[in-house]
């Protein structure tokens, strides 16, 4: 058991370094590109699609989540040509709830694992899954165990992870690295690739509850973790950059990013999601601006 | 599905080009009495303007203008009045940098973004940086009271055309100097434009005189028995005529020549972020880049990887209209240089050395060569030893730092290096053996005006930039 942790050490601390100047410097570069007409408009449907729209809120009720669910479906209602977001993202008592407003069009994702802290025991955190994923959720958004990690104990959080995968059974599974508290680029690297090796289908960098959520650089060291996984092992695994993605000139900075970064094969849905609430109406005015030529306002759009 | 980008050209518009430009002597654009050229833009050989020919006779009344401005108003005026224009022409700088970076773009064959986002503002804050220098001369190194040199003569090169400007006028003005400066045949449109903000500075007549031309002229210039001080920056081969065209002379000489960098990637370099080093090394500014990292050097157990990565990294990067805010490789600034490349490149074909070209499409104007690697290069490759100035990269490996450092070394020229590894101690150790007069750490190409720049070896003498720049436009206190 030593020699396999010890193992998984010098796995993950073998990895190349991130040097943070660096990767700042190309993340603020890939950030100037113009992206304009055409491509804009190409971006900014594809943008909305890969939406998980989320609320995550004590204060969440049945209604305010039926809301967000009928949004969900129909992000512009004067609009039929405008896509859908891709899932809809609530704690797990409210996942009936949404699967009752979206049925199956759309997926259903649930945060899990003693959101947002970690901070309970294992049978706690894979019952919370198994409860998700009973009431409908086919996406499980899990956190990972930031103290042990931090304190190197990485097979602890690598078990975690392997264990709630399996609770997860068919539903797909998100590992939240909490970027904002592993705060260096190398942590990120390495708790992308921990992640990956114990079964993840997407590394998402935030909870949104801490700060930093998603940056720009984060996201980037994340994707290209994802693109050297695939090389080495063949498995593509998503991204899902959450909090803090408010614009949708942020968005498309994000896609470009990707585009620069792992290429076409994650330009999609199935491997990249904004973990977002409010950016959904931001994408919604600029694509009417593309369409109509002049700005509306937020009476335009709906707020819910 | 795939992300296009749509064009998104900056706009031509904020440029007033005009149709033919004269000499500025004595704070007056004069037409000059040589055979006038045409300024194409290499992107598209389309003619820009018509620009004088400063004959001999034309020097001569530009270096008297600067002598009379030097000894009447330049040369005694306190420092702190001499600060004044200089951070007057920053600001102008700064407020007309749009302006500035199309016309620099159109002239040069640059991408917008660089100029844009490097050139103009260090152009900028070089002005800024030694108009604080102006009355405090008593501290840069050269006694309390140190002297101007008098009138100088600068010659500068095509590839950082305003910028070349200000690290040779910045300095020469705020010590005191009065200047003479011939921008390169093929890019001279932004150091007329500087002129004009000169005059919109109120710059007293003969401070600065630009004479336009090409070669004769800028010989012309530095054989001028009335001239004090050469600063050259160009070729070593012309460095060296200058060199000897000087010796014997009064005149003092810094020269910034050629070089061929040595760019070295150990096994444990944060590797994403060394290939981004790479490419910016090389294929900034279309590898017209004195300081460029044109020779690689890959420890060989990470070589298959930085090859690889390196490759697709490549493989993005956009070629084309300089104008297109998305660019990143624009045109290769003349057809001279274009052919200089190509003859290098097939000395490599030639020597054995394997080619590999990132699948850019060409366009069908103007002068272009797509980012190019050979791998398989030895230290017996001519194009590992002789400077290409083009976007063309020589990959080496080495096994142990000892072998990095003699292979980096082994080089006629010395003017950069690049060190890529995570390791602290052994930056400082490469660093106190690199002979090259610039080492840069997990970085590459950065300049700062407070940071002095020069080269060892047949990469020239002096310094410029920061207070080792001044130094090079004083008389040392007697």
């Amino acid at each position: 058991m030593a020699s396999a942790t010890q193992s998984l050490r010098r796995t993950l601390e073998g990895l190349p370094g991130v040097d943070a100047v660096g990767v700042e410097a190309r993340a603020a570069g890939l950030g100037t590109r113009s992206i304009k007409t055409t491509s804009k408009q190409w971006a900014i449907d594809l943008a909305i699609s890969m939406v998980d729209l989320t609320t995550l809120e004590g204060a969440d009720t049945p209604g305010k989540v039926r809301a967000l669910s009928s949004k969900a479906l129909r992000p512009d209602p004067t609009d039929s040509t405008c896509p859908p977001v891709a899932a809809v993202c609530v704690y797990p008592d409210m996942v009936s709830t949404v699967r009752e407003v979206v049925g199956d069009r759309l997926h259903v994702a649930a945060v899990a694992t003693a959101f947002p802290s970690g901070r309970a025991a294992l049978d706690v955190k894979l019952a919370d899954t198994q409860d998700a994923v009973e009431a409908g959720a086919d996406e499980v958004d899990m956190v990972i165990d930031r103290g042990a990690f931090l304190r190197g104990d990485y097979t602890r959080v690598h078990d975690e992870i392997v264990a709630v995968k399996e609770a997860c059974g068919d539903a797909h599974l998100k590992v939240i690295l909490e970027t904002g508290e592993l705060q260096t680029y190398d942590n990120v690297r390495r708790a992308s690739w921990l992640a990956m090796d114990a079964g993840a289908d997407f590394i998402k960098t935030s909870t949104g509850k801490i700060q930093p959520a998603a940056t720009l650089p984060v996201t980037l060291v994340m994707l290209e973790a994802v693109r050297d996984y695939r090389i080495a092992t063949g498995r593509q695994v998503g991204v899902k950059p959450a909090g803090g993605i408010r614009t949708s000139k942020d968005a498309i900075k994000y896609l470009v990013t990707i585009n620069e970064t792992c290429g076409d094969d994650w330009l999609s849905p199935d491997w990249f999601r904004f973990g977002a609430s409010s950016l959904l109406n931001d994408l919604l005015l600029q694509r009417q601006k593309m369409i109509t030529g002049h700005y509306s306002g937020p009476d335009y759009v709906t707020l819910d | 599905m795939a992300f296009e980008y749509a064009p998104a050209p900056e706009s031509r518009a904020i440029v007033d080009l005009k149709s033919s430009y004269g000499l500025f002597i004595d704070g007056e654009f004069v037409d000059g009495t040589g055979t006038p050229f045409k300024s194409i833009s290499p992107a598209s050989e389309e003619v820009l303007a018509e620009v004088s020919e400063a004959s001999e006779a034309d020097v001569t009344k530009a270096v008297q203008a600067a002598r009379r401005a030097f000894e009447k108003v330049w040369g005694p005026m306190p420092g702190r009045e001499r600060a004044k224009y200089l951070y007057r022409i920053a600001r102008i700088i700064a407020e007309r940098s749009r302006e500035l970076a199309v016309l620099e773009s159109l002239d040069n064959g640059k991408p917008i973004k660089e100029s844009r986002d490097v050139d103009i503002p260090l152009v900028s804050q070089w002005f800024f940086y030694y108009a604080g220098w102006a009355d405090k001369l008593g501290y840069a190194g050269r006694g309390p009271d140190p002297q101007p040199l008098g009138v100088a003569g600068q010659v500068i090169p095509w590839n950082f055309p305003l910028m070349m400007l200000a690290w040779k006028i910045a300095p020469a003005l705020a010590a005191g100097n009065t200047v003479v400066l011939k921008p390169a045949e093929t890019t001279p449109l932004t150091a007329l434009l500087f002129a004009e903000i000169c005059q919109q500075a109120d710059l007293p007549p003969g401070v600065v005189n630009i004479v336009t031309g090409a070669g004769a002229t800028g010989q012309a210039l530095v054989e001028h028995p009335d001239v004090d001080k050469v600063a050259f920056t160009g070729s070593t081969a012309v460095g060296r005529q200058i060199a000897r065209s000087v010796a014997g002379t009064d005149k003092k000489l810094t020269l910034e020549l050629g070089g061929k960098a040595a760019n070295i990637v150990f096994a444990d370099a944060p590797l994403d972020q060394a290939v981004e080093g790479i490419v910016g090394g090389i294929f900034f500014n279309q590898g017209h880049v004195c300081c460029a990292g044109s020779r690689l050097l890959v420890q060989e157990s990470v070589y298959d990887e930085v090859l690889e990565r390196l490759k697709r990294r490549m493989g993005t990067l956009r070629l084309g209209d300089p104008l297109d805010k998305n660019t990143d490789i624009g045109a290769i600034n003349s057809a001279e240089q274009l052919a200089r490349i190509r003859e290098l490149s097939d000395v490599g074909d030639a020597e054995g050395a394997e080619r590999w070209s990132a699948p850019c499409e060409i366009p069908d104007h103007g002068f272009w060569f797509a980012p190019t690697i050979f791998t398989g290069v030895t230290q017996a490759h001519r194009i590992a030893r002789e400077e290409i100035f083009g976007p063309v990269l020589s990959v080496l490996t080495f096994r142990t730092p000892a072998e990095a450092v003699e292979k980096a070394n082994n080089t006629p020229y010395g003017l950069s290096a690049g060190v890529w590894t995570e390791k602290g101690s052994r930056i400082l150790s490469m660093a106190e053996q690199l002979r090259a007069g610039v080492v840069w750490a997990n970085t590459f190409n950065k300049f700062d005006p407070t940071s002095p720049f020069g080269g060892y070896k047949e990469s020239g003498y002096g310094r410029e930039g920061g207070r080792h720049g001044l130094a090079s436009y004083l008389k040392e206190h007697a």
